[in-house]
């Protein structure tokens, strides 16, 4: 808790970031596009630790904020003709909305209710996004391509473009993952997690801080959904499916759920070892599959929580 | 002195599908005062305090507390006017150190506005921590993990959250019971420390305790109030000499 | 919309509404019993579909051959893997709720990936095992489908009996009520345990074996049984097993002609968004039993 610690994590942070920044100089093309693609998702995993690992609450639903990000972004594409910023934001707009909403109803659940009904609610959604098959061209999904420009002359289609806005997300995520556990407010959430009714008689109302957990994590999947979609160029009802939704919770559970830089490692991990079991099979679930049968079993606290417990005590 | 009420119950009932298990009870507190509740299992004195603090809502009935109507208020609600509870069995955060579980409790008033949520503000919050854990004689055990500390000191951790939250009331449900007899002194001593700051309402089983640290007791037996006095009235009172002290 | 239609859709639901209360029924079973949310109930049924289609082609004989083996081989293995689920896995995590959720997900995928590796992408057709029409005023119906509704009652039936009338059944209704006392008085518990996951999973893999012939056998299917079983055992209220097949009856009928006279994918939304609303007017259908 003394200041030298903190200040430690914080260095530990930025040369993470900057690490991921300068990477680009010397990456070859194809793990070029590969990192671009691990710090969108890895957005998501942030988002998706700051309800497991801080808050406690197992979400099987996060496709669907995603997914609404992604929306957010074909459709005003595809309809409206919008460009990629305000695109952008329309997608972010969404995911927080969408979020928001399912944030209100899942005020008052917890545990394993609140698994079931995000799991419901992502369902609805996909199966609402098929029904209305002539607005999100169903199945098939929306192709982006094509777009203007950001600024000046970079286009979308350029790959440092790509990577340079996959960083931007990225560190925003990862910096306000660190704010918000060092702060009093992560350790209310941190508190809800062990132990919800002493929070409540320390004055703390759980429901409003579990609606704020709800929404930072969900709008910062809408945000890895928004850059997904415009950066990859593909929006589809798939997105939402509970498949989608088990990823980000793989990838945290393997990093190591509350832990800032979990999501990241975990991300990483898992995107390598599907690309190198894809290269000799076409089912890359099965591996999905066999790493959570073993993660449970032989590595509850993931990579990052290990090093913590063993090696690095101060890592937040 | 002229005595002043902190807390004002009238006609509290609280029904569990049939079963009454407090029933039309009037109560009030003075302020500054001990006031202990005793009575024997099932009398109704943890349902009682537990609509006090918010836990529990009432049947029917209405409480008042500084003037004010709180019955509708939410129990987080409630410890931010000042009536604090701390648990009969500990319930604290256990992974976390015994400095980070008063923290949680110092940093609640501090969290005012946006800014006040996101900024740590350590120096001062940090320092009300040590002094809440100097108060119950934690000093040297900061940086022990809650779960590690042996039960009497986890107790004492439950009333350095309750001051922490500067309560106006403090409620303590069973405090005693688990400890050793030199813990049991000590724990009056602290108790009448407290006491110099913040009314304090006590449920206890330990008759000795009772009649030793308190300033007034209520007696229920099956959900209702049977008596009300000093320690002097109670343990002459016949109604309570059949119904708890078995004479 | 016609009578005819109406009475069309009801058979329909009531087929649908059958092999949903076999389905949920395994799930509630599981949950009741062992608190275990089994994420790979699904998949379950799915094997049961898949090893109808294997029997059929090894099996020689006709369709009714191959469905009576399959009706008792893929129970038996798809119960045999969940033993051995049971003792690898939930066992060794000491069936803590989250983590037998995530690792039931590992088995889901798993058991997913296995099917698409051995036998492939494409929906496999099985051929009913009897085929005549029973000829109602207005249309002809499959009389399989009949067959199926009555087999379904004749398993619930018998699941029924075992819970109220066996030891072992006396020993499931003792553990659910309380592992640690029943443990305490000399039940089984860890064998108990390893029997109600392999009965689940045998209800499910029944089901597949009597659905394929309607609906064919592919290896995405099971997230849909999972899906409806889920909202019948949250609605009619876990381990509750009279209410989940109240509910399995309302909604497999609903959805049923829903499907027929609209559309399904409005039913299911229609069937998922209930199911939300259920848990959050009232978490303490699932929550409050299912909270440490």
């Amino acid at each position: 808790m003394s200041r030298p610690t903190s200040d430690r994590a914080l260095i530990l942070h930025l040369a993470v970031l900057a690490t991921l920044l300068l990477l680009q100089l010397v990456l070859p093309a194809y793990h070029h596009t590969n990192v671009a693609r691990i710090m969108v998702y890895a957005v998501l995993a942030i988002g998706y630790n700051v309800l497991l690992g801080y808050t406690g609450l197992l979400s099987l639903g996060h496709a669907m904020f995603f997914a609404a990000g992604a929306y957010g972004v074909g459709l005003t594409v595809h309809w409206l003709g919008w460009g990629p910023l305000a695109a952008l934001a329309a997608g972010i707009v969404t995911g927080l909305a969408v979020s928001a909403l399912a944030a209100v109803v899942l005020m008052r659940t917890t545990g394993v209710a609140f698994l079931i009904v995000t799991l419901m609610l992502a369902q609805a959604f996909q199966l609402t996004a098929q029904y209305f098959k002539d607005l999100t061209l169903g199945d098939n999904g929306i192709v982006i391509a094509d777009l203007p420009p950001v600024a000046f002359d970079w286009s979308i289609a350029d790959p440092s473009v790509k990577y340079n806005l996959a960083w931007l997300a990225f560190a925003f995520a990862l910096l306000l993952s660190l704010l918000l556990v060092r702060s009093p407010l992560g350790r209310v959430l941190v508190a809800i997690r062990e132990n919800e009714p002493r929070a409540r008689m320390l004055g703390y109302e759980t429901a409003h801080y579990r609606v704020f957990a709800i929404i930072v994590s969900g709008g910062l999947a809408g945000l890895s959904g928004a850059l997904y979609a415009l950066l990859f160029g593909y929006v589809g009802t798939s997105m939402a499916s509970l498949q989608n939704s088990t990823l980000p919770l793989l990838w945290t559970l393997l990093g190591g759920p509350g832990t800032t830089l979990g999501p990241l490692i975990g991300t990483g991990f898992m995107f390598y070892l599907v690309d190198i079991a894809s290269s000799f099979t076409s089912s890359y679930l099965l591996l999905v599959g066999l790493a959570l049968i073993a993660l449970t079993l032989w590595l509850p606290k993931g990579i990052a929580g290990k090093l913590r417990q063993r090696w690095v005590p101060w890592l937040p | 002195m002229a005595a002043v009420t902190l807390l004002e119950a009238k006609g509290l009932t609280r029904r569990y599908s049939g079963l009454l298990a407090v029933d039309d009870v009037e109560f009030s507190l003075e302020k500054g005062e001990i006031h202990a509740i005793i009575g024997p299992n099932g009398a109704g004195k943890t349902t009682l305090v537990g609509m006090i603090s918010g836990r529990v809502s009432p049947t029917s009935g209405t409480i008042n507390f500084r003037g004010e109507d709180v019955t509708s208020m939410s129990a987080p609600e409630r410890v931010m006017a000042g009536i604090v509870y701390t648990f009969q069995v500990t319930s604290l955060f256990k992974p976390l150190t015994a400095a980070e579980n008063v923290r949680l409790a110092v940093q609640r008033r501090q969290m005012t506005g946006f800014a006040g949520k996101l900024r740590a503000g350590d120096a001062r919050v940090l320092e009300r921590v040590d002094e809440c854990l100097a108060r119950v004689g934690l000093a040297g055990h900061a940086d022990r993990v809650a779960a590690e500390l042996p039960y009497g000191h986890q107790r004492l951790l439950e009333v350095a959250m309750g001051l922490a939250l500067e309560p106006e009331l403090l409620i303590l449900d069973e405090p005693t019971q688990g400890l050793a007899p030199a813990e049991i002194v000590d724990f009056m001593a602290l108790v009448r420390k407290v006491a110099e700051t913040a009314t304090v309402l006590i449920i206890e089983h330990n008759l000795k305790v009772v009649l030793e640290l308190s300033e007034r007791i209520t007696v229920m037996d099956q959900g209702r109030v049977i008596a009300e006095g000093s320690p002097d009235e109670i343990e002459r009172h016949p109604a309570v000499q059949r119904a708890y002290l078995g004479a | 919309m016609t009578l005819s239609q109406i009475i069309l859709a009801l058979l329909e639901g009531a087929v649908g509404a059958s092999v949903l209360a076999l389905t949920a029924l395994g799930l509630s079973l599981v949950f009741g019993v062992m608190r275990v949310i089994n994420i790979a109930h699904g998949e379950q049924v799915m094997l049961g579909a898949i090893l109808a289609w294997a029997t059929a082609q090894m099996v020689g004989g006709g369709p009714l051959v191959g469905f009576l083996v399959a009706l008792i081989v893929a129970p038996l293995l798809v119960g045999g893997m969940a033993v051995a689920a049971d003792y690898l896995v939930l066992r060794r995590v000491g069936y803590d709720p989250e983590r037998t959720i995530v690792a039931t997900m590992g088995l889901l995928f798993v058991a997913q990936q296995a099917v698409l590796m051995t036998f492939g992408p494409d929906a496999k057709p099985v051929e009913a095992p009897i085929y005549f029409r029973v000829q109602f005023p207005w249309f002809g119906y499959s009389g399989y489908k009949l067959i199926v509704i009555a087999a379904s009652l004749v398993l619930l039936g018998l699941t029924w009996w075992a819970l109220a009338k066996t030891r072992i059944g006396l020993y499931m209704r003792a553990t659910q009520m309380d592992g640690e006392i029943a443990q305490a008085y000399g039940v089984p518990v860890h064998r108990v345990y390893a029997i109600v996951f392999a009965a689940g999973a045998m209800l499910a893999a029944i089901a597949g074996v009597l659905i394929v012939p309607i609906r064919q056998a592919y290896y995405l299917m099971g997230g849909e049984f999972l899906l409806l079983a889920f909202i019948v055992v949250i609605v009619g209220g876990l381990g509750n097993l009279r209410g989940t097949m109240i509910a399995a009856a309302v909604i497999g009928i609903g959805e049923g002609m829903i499907s027929v006279l609209f559309s399904p994918t409005l039913s299911k939304i229609v069937a998922t968004l209930l199911v939300a609303l259920v848990l959050v007017v009232r978490p303490g259908g699932l929550a409050g039993e299912g909270d440490r």
